[in-house]
């Protein structure tokens, strides 16, 4: 048995768990393990900008970020931590400049800003310049500065470990266990602290800008080991993925003046959003296209509208949008100068995941309750800073500045707390799991993985209504029965990416089925949750954000939390 | 549509040498060479190793040989290659399992130039500020993906492991035109060491392979023209 010994480790490699590290590392030995190598984090593929109330090209204002996310959340987000979020963005992003970030650049040398969904001058009056970004690759700067930061530091990394398992010992977390993948080995890391990092879970979902290793394991890890999920209903569906593919198409499209298009022609987001237009939150637009597909005015009946950029300016376009220029010569044949691009909503980002404070301290029910040692950030937590629906440009700011924040808080308990001791045989767990999977069986993890996202998107995605949703549940129920006995054909221990997906599957059927299951109670629509058979919002019953808990049997059981609401009492949304 | 694909194989712990296995699975046109990889693997032989994640040409994890070239296998699609698709692993590090290759030593290149922002002055209270045109002169090898296809496409990297290669030169670039940068001579000393841009000989095979559109050798070039006139810009 491998056993390495840290004051803390942080399991991902993605915006929030770089940032962390670089944190966490200048005053305790950390560790970053991340199954994948940390320049391929999904952090890297985030587009249009980050959000920040700089005023570089018009004044603006930290309050106002507060007001739009707060709106945007439909009034579900934690209002303390919201006002935090928005006011570290300013600092955050700077830190970012100086750590080496190529921003664009203004005429005046300063950081570029452009307009997003949902952020609003004085309130909502009108669109804001507010995404910081670098042309559209923003994301992909993040990750690489960052990471080049960490090389700097002398950070130490686990490229390559997947992640297995949470160890527990005392009421303390103890550690985790991983895999080597390169040998199929296990190791036990024994620390102090543990923040999971590990970005969303948009491969329960068929169409999805999720990239094929984002499969919730740290919101499945920590379900499993009896920490409760929050917010699990509200699954943000972007509403520009390509056609039949999925791949984003950053809404800076639509900043830069994108024009989204039915088959008439008719720019129908006027009728929808009449002052923000084609600029509204994103759970509008998306019902916008599915209502529009619905009526009969999808492109040539289909399921699918135009995202309309011909009219706009061609050098301008590849300048400031070179990458999705780029995405839709090579998977659609276009050339989005001269031809409109086809797009669908996409499943995109979890709003709800591992619930945490403002400190990225896990807390694991109503009461505020802290697990001691153990941290989220980015994607996989829930502060709850998004609520039911999250603005385009706040994930960035979300993983840099909680990331940063839970760097902080596990430096700071890490100085302070001894080493909890390791459980008796931490590694069983993992081990029995693996015999378990390798056994002879007779399902396709792939069969299965592809039945659970279709039925996804078919029926939990932006129209959702309970006879859909108790069918879903239903089917995952049987899912999960089939996952438990599946025929692996790599008998090998290096590299058993099988094995991996094997494990990847068992915390998406769970998530997915948690996610069904908080959507079938919540008897309303907010946000990116809209219920056919309940269309309106109901603040009476439902202002209250879900947790839920796995049973032993692998099914969810659900509870509540209040929401904090402090600046902005809660009222109608529109824009 | 049926598409036909030959794969070389190797598993170290099982095989005395690679071979070549043949998979037919159905596949649309427009569908990406990585839909067939992920078709084999769930559907035939689970046990074929290659990388992947975010699957539209981001994160650059699959890059592979493909019908000779470097390519990813999430941005070729099958109506654009010649059938059989022969895929291999890239060339010059050693094979893991399959397509899979040990990308330590490409990262030692990396890390060896020392590639973050290297600052002596002061930071003010707001960002620091770069014209439009000073931003413009790094922005093509800021796009660098560090997939290794340009590195492992090069002849001089083939004939001299020790070679830091493009990537690592394209990535040096980013910092040494970067005018908030102040560490531009011990990185143009690093490059101007044997093993750095001089073993270059212009063959743009990295330019082929980039799957990012980056002008490698245009970028060596400039790097080398730093080192000639002993000054940027």
């Amino acid at each position: 048995m491998a056993v390495h010994q840290f004051d803390g480790v942080i399991v991902g490699a993605g915006g929030a768990g770089l940032m962390a590290a670089l944190q966490a590392s200048k005053g305790a030995k950390i560790a970053v393990v991340s199954k994948l190598y940390p320049t391929r984090s999904h952090t890297g593929t985030a587009q249009g900008g980050i959000g920040a109330a700089l005023g570089n090209l018009e004044k603006d204002s930290w309050e106002w970020h507060m007001f739009d996310t707060v709106k945007g959340s439909d009034y579900l987000a934690d209002q303390d931590a919201v006002e935090l979020m928005c006011r570290e963005a300013v600092e955050t992003v700077y830190e970012l400049e100086h750590m080496g970030l190529p921003f664009s650049r203004t005429p005046e040398g300063k950081i570029a800003q452009r307009p997003f969904g949902g952020h609003t001058r004085e309130f909502g009056k009108g669109p804001v310049r507010r995404a910081c970004y670098a042309a559209d690759r923003t994301g992909h700067m993040i990750l690489q500065t960052l990471y080049q930061q960490c090389i700097k530091q002398g950070v130490t990394f686990f490229d390559e470990f997947h992640v297995v398992d949470l160890l527990i010992s005392e009421g303390r977390t103890a550690g985790v266990v991983a895999v080597e993948l390169a040998t199929g080995e296990l190791h036990t890391f024994h620390a102090k602290g543990v923040m999971f990092a590990t970005g969303g879970s948009g491969r329960m979902f068929k169409i999805t800008s999720n990239a094929l290793t984002l499969t919730g394991d740290g919101m499945g890890i920590l379900y499993r080991r009896g920490i409760p999920l929050q917010d699990m209903e509200f699954f943000q569906f972007h509403p520009t993925g390509i056609y039949k593919m999925g791949i984003l198409i950053t809404e800076a499209a639509r900043g830069e003046g994108g024009i989204l298009r039915n088959k008439a022609g008719e720019r129908f987001m006027e009728r929808y959003t009449p002052t923000l237009k084609d600029l509204a939150p994103r759970d509008m637009v998306s019902r916008a296209i599915h209502q529009e597909v619905l009526e009969g005015r999808g492109i040539d009946g289909k399921d699918f509208v135009h995202l309309d950029l011909t009219h706009l300016d061609a050098d301008a376009i590849h300048k400031k949008l070179p990458d999705i220029t780029d995405f839709v010569e090579t998977y659609l044949g276009i050339d989005p100068t001269k031809q409109p691009i086809p797009v669908q909503p996409t499943a995109h980002y979890a709003m709800g995941g591992i619930p945490t404070d403002a400190s990225a301290r896990v807390v694991v029910d109503d009461k505020k309750t802290v697990m001691p040692g153990l941290y989220a950030a980015g994607e996989c937590a829930c502060v709850s800073v998004h609520g039911a629906n999250r603005l385009g440009t706040n994930s960035l700011v979300d993983i840099i500045v909680f990331g940063r924040r839970g760097g902080k808080s596990l430096l700071e308990d890490v100085k302070r707390d001894p080493l909890p001791p390791l459980p008796a045989d931490p590694e069983k767990q993992a081990r029995e799991r693996i015999a378990r999977l390798m056994a002879e069986g007779g399902q396709r993890v792939s069969d299965i993985r592809t039945e659970m996202q279709a039925r996804m998107t078919e029926k939990a995605s932006v129209f959702r209504i309970a006879e859909g949703l108790t069918d879903v549940i239903g089917r995952l129920k049987q899912l999960r029965k089939r996952a438990e006995s599946v025929r692996l054909t790599d008998r090998g221990k290096a590299y058993n990416a099988e094995l991996m997906e094997a494990m990847e599957l068992e915390y998406l059927l769970e998530l997915a089925e948690a996610t069904a299951a908080a959507a079938l109670a919540r008897q309303e629509s907010r946000g990116a949750h809209y219920r056919e058979d309940f269309p309106k919002r109901d603040d009476a019953n439902w202002l209250k954000h879900s947790l839920v808990w796995r049973q032993p049997d692998g099914s969810p059981r659900l509870g509540t939390k209040p929401v904090t609401i402090t600046r902005f009492e809660p009222k109608e949304r529109k824009y | 549509m049926d598409v036909r694909f030959e794969i070389l194989r190797f598993d170290p712990a099982r095989d005395a040498k690679p071979h070549w296995e043949d998979y037919t699975v159905e596949l649309e046109p427009t569908d990406r060479v990585l839909d067939g990889l992920e078709k084999i693997k769930g559907e035939r032989d689970g046990s074929i190793g290659y990388r992947r994640s975010c699957a539209h040409g981001v994160c650059g994890s699959d890059a592979m040989k493909i019908n000779g070239r470097n390519r990813l296998a999430c941005k070729v699609l099958i109506r654009s290659v010649r059938q059989p698709i022969r895929i291999e692993p890239m060339m010059g590090f050693t094979v893991h399992k399959d397509l899979l290759v040990d990308m330590e030593p490409f990262f030692k290149k990396y890390r060896s130039i020392r590639p973050y922002l290297i600052e002596a002055s002061e930071r003010p209270d707001a960002e620091r500020l770069q014209s439009p045109e000073n931003r413009e002169k790094f922005d093509d090898t800021t796009k660098c993906i560090l997939c290794g296809a340009c590195t492992t496409s090069c002849p001089s990297f083939w004939a001299d492991p020790n070679y830091v290669g493009p990537a690592a030169i394209v990535q040096a670039h980013r910092f040494i035109f970067d005018s908030r940068d102040e560490g531009k001579e011990e990185r143009l000393k690093i490059l101007n060491e044997r093993e750095g841009v001089w073993a270059c000989r212009t063959v743009f095979n990295c330019v082929d392979a980039c799957p990012r559109g980056i002008q490698v050798t245009r970028a060596i070039g400039e790097v080398k023209q730093a080192l000639t006139r002993g000054k940027v810009d």
